[in-house]
């Protein structure tokens, strides 16, 4: 019989990601373990995930100026963000869905949960697409400069403008959700969940202006690179055995 | 050999994931055309005050009933309807914070070993207040020999095992089973690390 192909991830790296508890994010410190986790070896269970065979089930909606369906665009200013999904040794990803979901260009998301803010609804803008990436990892979403926003965590509290971005990948141990924010926002210091992530990664959540990628006549260009787990060199795997 | 790429940090799904994950029927995956267990999993997210956690996106991710995984790396000559996706979400009820998968019970998959894993179901564990995903598994309580036997479930301490077993109710029909996540406290679920 045909064996499977396990493959072989290197360690997540724990030190790149925000830990489970931070309080001045005040909801991780009743929503995260206390225990250590349990490290175990991957199995199939891990190394494989939805990421492939989801891909081929999605349809595409990279428009979310228009996606809303009325026939009229959204408000707001109109922008590209593209970039790749890399893992860790700089392959493309291909063939892997990304999943976005964001505030109106007002920090208004259309979601019944949003009752607080006073700021319009746009009828043209639902705030939510999908794309899939190329053959070598790329994506390119048309969409709004999403507004900053209020929320509770302490007074005064405002998100700085963002992207909410689900990745699954290739497999079960790649899953990412993240948040893209863009170049020079003001509200980079006062933000617990940006600040979450540590010192040295945090950059890596910023879309650069990219001049090339603006369009005349039509939309500021924006770049975002994504950098999943990868597997490790042959090298690498020696060195851990 | 080149310098690795830094991964993106993960930030939180916050409130309104629900606007793309985890929508209208995302909790059922349909019994497959090579047959299988139909089987209900039910339960709710706690947080570490024992208050269920209203706003949880729990992804799935298991096998088929004849223990293929529906991934271009799991070649074995097994049966496998190509629409089994093997993957599911649900949400946490707002008002209960019950969540609720509808499947097909997972055969067994290979281990490290040269021997096959109790039936089991990935998890991960998402919220508005969580920074980063949680993994964890779910094992069967009426599948004591295979979970006795199961590499994964040996390394849990004794005591905490149970905290990955989902109770089967008693004559229930599809049968259905409660699964509950617990943050915190002396019966914290094991969350995985790989
Ligand atoms: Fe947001």
């Amino acid at each position: 019989m045909t064996e499977p192909l396990i493959r072989h991830y290197g360690p997540k790296a724990y030190s790149d990601h925000p830990p489970f508890r931070y309080p001045d994010y005040k909801s991780t410190v009743k929503r995260s373990p206390s225990h250590d986790l349990l490290s175990i070896v991957a199995t199939l269970s891990e190394t494989t995930g939805p990421g492939p065979i989801w891909s081929d089930i999605s349809e595409e909606d990279a428009d979310l100026t228009l996606n809303a369906g009325t026939g009229s665009p959204a408000i707001g200013e109109r922008i590209i963000v593209t970039g790749h999904v890399l893992d860790e040794n700089g392959n493309g990803v291909p063939g892997t869905i990304l999943e976005i979901w964001q505030a109106n260009a007002c920090g208004r998301y259309a979601h019944w949960r949003e009752t607080e803010f006073p700021a319009p609804l746009d009828p043209n803008f639902l705030g939510v697409g999908q794309c899939r990436t190329s053959e070598t990892g790329e994506y390119r979403f048309t969409t709004i400069k999403p507004g900053p926003y209020p929320w509770g965590n302490h007074p005064n509290a405002w998100r700085p403008a963002h992207i909410h971005f689900s990745v699954l990948g290739p497999a079960l141990l790649t899953r990412l959700v993240t948040q893209m924010y863009f170049e020079g926002d003001p509200l980079f210091p006062l933000d617990p969940i940006y600040n979450s992530a540590p010192e040295h990664s945090r950059d890596r959540m910023i879309a650069r202006y990219d001049h090339e990628v603006t369009e005349e006549n039509w939309a500021l260009g924006y770049r975002f690179d994504i950098v999943l787990r990868g597997e490790l060199s042959m090298l690498e795997e020696l060195d851990e055995s | 050999m080149s310098p690795k790429l830094g991964e993106t940090p993960s930030q939180t799904v916050g409130p309104y994931y629900s606007m793309r994950l985890g929508g209208e029927g995302q909790n059922v995956i349909p019994v497959p055309a090579e047959g299988g267990q139909r089987i209900t999993i039910t339960g709710k997210v706690f947080d570490a005050d024992r208050i269920h956690v209203e706003d949880a996106l729990l992804e799935f991710w298991q096998a088929n009933p004849v223990g293929r995984y529906n991934h271009p790396d799991d070649k074995r000559e097994l049966d496998l309807d190509p629409r089994f996706s093997g993957f599911a979400r649900a949400m946490s009820d707002f008002k209960t914070g019950t969540y609720r998968l509808e499947t097909v019970k997972p055969g067994r998959v290979p281990d490290l070993e040269g021997a096959f894993q109790a039936p089991h179901i990935s998890v991960v564990v998402q919220a508005r207040g969580m920074l980063d995903p949680v993994f964890t598994r779910i094992y069967f309580s009426d599948e004591e020999e295979a979970n006795h036997d199961d590499l994964i479930l040996r390394r849990v301490p004794e005591a905490r095992r149970g905290t990955l077993v989902a109770d089967l109710e008693p004559g229930s029909d599809p049968a259905t089973y409660r699964f509950d996540i617990r943050f915190q406290g002396e019966d914290e679920t094991v969350f995985l690390d790989f």
